[in-house]
């Protein structure tokens, strides 16, 4: 197979719910070697949900995952750490070890899977930092950091072991718009210069454009749009044109998570939105 | 390991003191009545290497390191800090569990023999001081009175409370949802859980030991 083609991730027919609510009701969807696939959403359509199963972290109702070719929801926890080895993950808020420091979250990856000396693993944490901004900052626990530098704490610590494979939960939410610019170029340099697949969650559109090589819209569950970068910019579907334009009126239901009505009947549907209408009338 | 074991050891030592002394007034009291008071040292010795020590020490480190542990595991798993070790392929079992429990294994039998030691030394100051013993009668009474079969059964009854209480801490930490809340709750339950499941074990085993 050519390798170019080759899916690295594969997801099939994914189904997860939590008692009686579906979260991810029939996701399907591919990610090629060397691409970079950016998942969007609104809050809470269950985008992190969705990174947990296919890192193998909460196992599905029902649907197969399969990673480097691997089905993985089936797999024993000996050879899932074998796949979890080449890839890396950065979580939404970070998930500091928070009794370790920077350094030490970035050289925990190292210190377990390599044999690197002490002082080859100094050199590569530092030089992990300095990639995302963060050099000088090894010895302050990630409780005296700020919630941005956490996070690229955290990618940091995903790019350790120059994984193959990255999946990012969010990676410059909170970040300020420079920061958020060295994040999408090191993602940039690590997908095009050095052949890394990348699937990353972002809100952010400007970053989500910068870095895309393929994007797909999820929404009730499943996957309501996919596309490359420029036919998801010019979909003629409203409620992507919604999303990526950040329209608050539109075809998007502000509760994005499906069935929630059903399973609270007594809370009556979208009192809040009618009530906002009635009172823009009166604003002057 | 040295929250769980040096930590604790001045609050180990202090209610080891007053519970030596305790047993020794309330022992003498009774055992005024039936004018044997020579056999003071005996019940405090017995008590404390069989009972006592083991149990008191343990609610202890239950109320201090079990909670403790429950709390920082809990906060641990709803800040997702767990699954990001299974994601980098680390054991939480053996990164996190392993040396707790190790720790309480050393640390709850260690610090039963300095409360057996500080609770004996209690029931000295009372016999030396209040009551018509020497210094060297309290010694030999007690001596004479404990065989080493008391001083071991109270070291395997904290053995194993020390695998309860940790178990019981690791488990209610790990299992965690739904944020501060559930910490909160894992907390609690931890202790609760803990007291109970260790004194119902030790009526087991002092059933086991010194009635069967
Ligand atoms: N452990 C869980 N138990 C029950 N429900 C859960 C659990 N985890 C997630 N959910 C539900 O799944 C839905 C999706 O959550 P998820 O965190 O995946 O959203 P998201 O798309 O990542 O949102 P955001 O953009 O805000 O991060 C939410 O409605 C949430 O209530
Ligand atoms: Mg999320």
């Amino acid at each position: 197979m050519n390798p170019e083609t080759e899916p690295v991730v594969e997801v099939t027919d994914l189904v997860r719910k939590f008692g009686s609510r579906t979260v991810i009701n029939g996701i399907s969807l591919k990610v090629l070697r060397g691409e970079t696939l950016v998942i969007m959403g609104g809050s809470g359509c269950g985008k992190s949900t969705l990174l947990r199963h296919i890192i193998g972290v909460m196992k599905p109702t029902a649907g197969s995952i399969k990673i480097f070719d691997d089905e993985i929801t089936t797999m024993n926890d000996r050879r899932l750490d074998d796949v979890r080895r080449r890839f890396g993950m950065l979580f939404q808020s970070g998930a500091l070890l928070a009794s370790l420091t920077v350094g030490e979250n970035v050289a925990l990856p190292l210190w377990q899977h390599t044999d690197m000396s002490a002082e080859e693993i100094q050199e590569t944490v530092a030089q992990k930092l300095q990639a995302v901004g963060l050099n000088g900052f090894e010895n302050l626990k990630p409780a005296e950091i700020s919630g941005g530098m956490r996070k690229r704490v955290g990618l940091a610590r995903a790019l350790a072991l120059d994984p193959e494979l990255l999946f990012s939960d969010e990676p410059t939410s909170g970040l300020d718009p420079i920061m958020t610019a060295v994040v999408d170029k090191l993602t940039l340099k690590l997908t095009h210069g050095a052949g890394m697949t990348a699937v990353v969650v972002t809100h952010d559109m400007t970053s989500a454009f910068r870095i895309a090589t393929r994007m797909i819209m999820l929404g009730r569950g499943i996957v309501i749009a996919q596309g490359s970068p420029d036919e998801i910019r010019t979909s003629p579907d409203p409620e992507v044109q919604q999303f990526i334009n950040g329209e608050p009126d539109g075809p998007m239901p502000l509760n994005l998570s499906q069935d929630d009505h059903e399973h609270h009947p007594h809370v009556k549907a979208r009192p809040l939105v009618s009530a906002r209408h009635r009172f823009r009338h009166k604003l002057p | 390991m040295v929250f769980i074991g040096v930590r604790a050891a001045p609050m180990v030592a202090l209610t080891a003191f007053s519970v030596g002394v305790t047993l020794a007034m309330q022992a003498a009291h009774s055992l005024k009545q039936l004018g044997a008071e020579i056999y003071v040292p005996d019940l405090v010795m017995i008590t404390l290497l069989r009972e006592m020590g083991p149990v008191l020490i343990a609610v202890i480190v239950i109320g201090r390191s079990g909670s403790a542990v429950a709390a920082e595991l809990g906060t641990m798993k709803v800040s997702e800090e767990i699954e990001a070790l299974e994601v980098m392929a680390i054991n939480p079992i053996s990164y996190l569990i392993v040396p707790r429990f190790l720790a309480m294994l050393v640390m709850l039998p260690a610090l039963t023999i300095l409360g057996n030691y500080i609770g004996v030394l209690g029931g000295w100051a009372v016999c030396r001081f209040a009551l018509d013993f020497n210094t060297a009668g309290y010694v030999l009474r007690a001596l004479e009175s404990a065989d080493t079969w008391d001083l071991y059964s109270g070291m395997i009854k904290s053995a194993v409370f020390a695998w309860i209480i940790i178990t019981i801490a690791c488990n209610a930490g790990l299992h965690v949802e739904g944020g501060a809340e559930g910490v909160g709750q894992a907390t609690t339950s931890s202790v609760v859980q803990g007291l109970l499941a260790m004194l119902v074990t030790n009526a087991i085993l002092t059933a086991v030991f010194f009635f069967a």
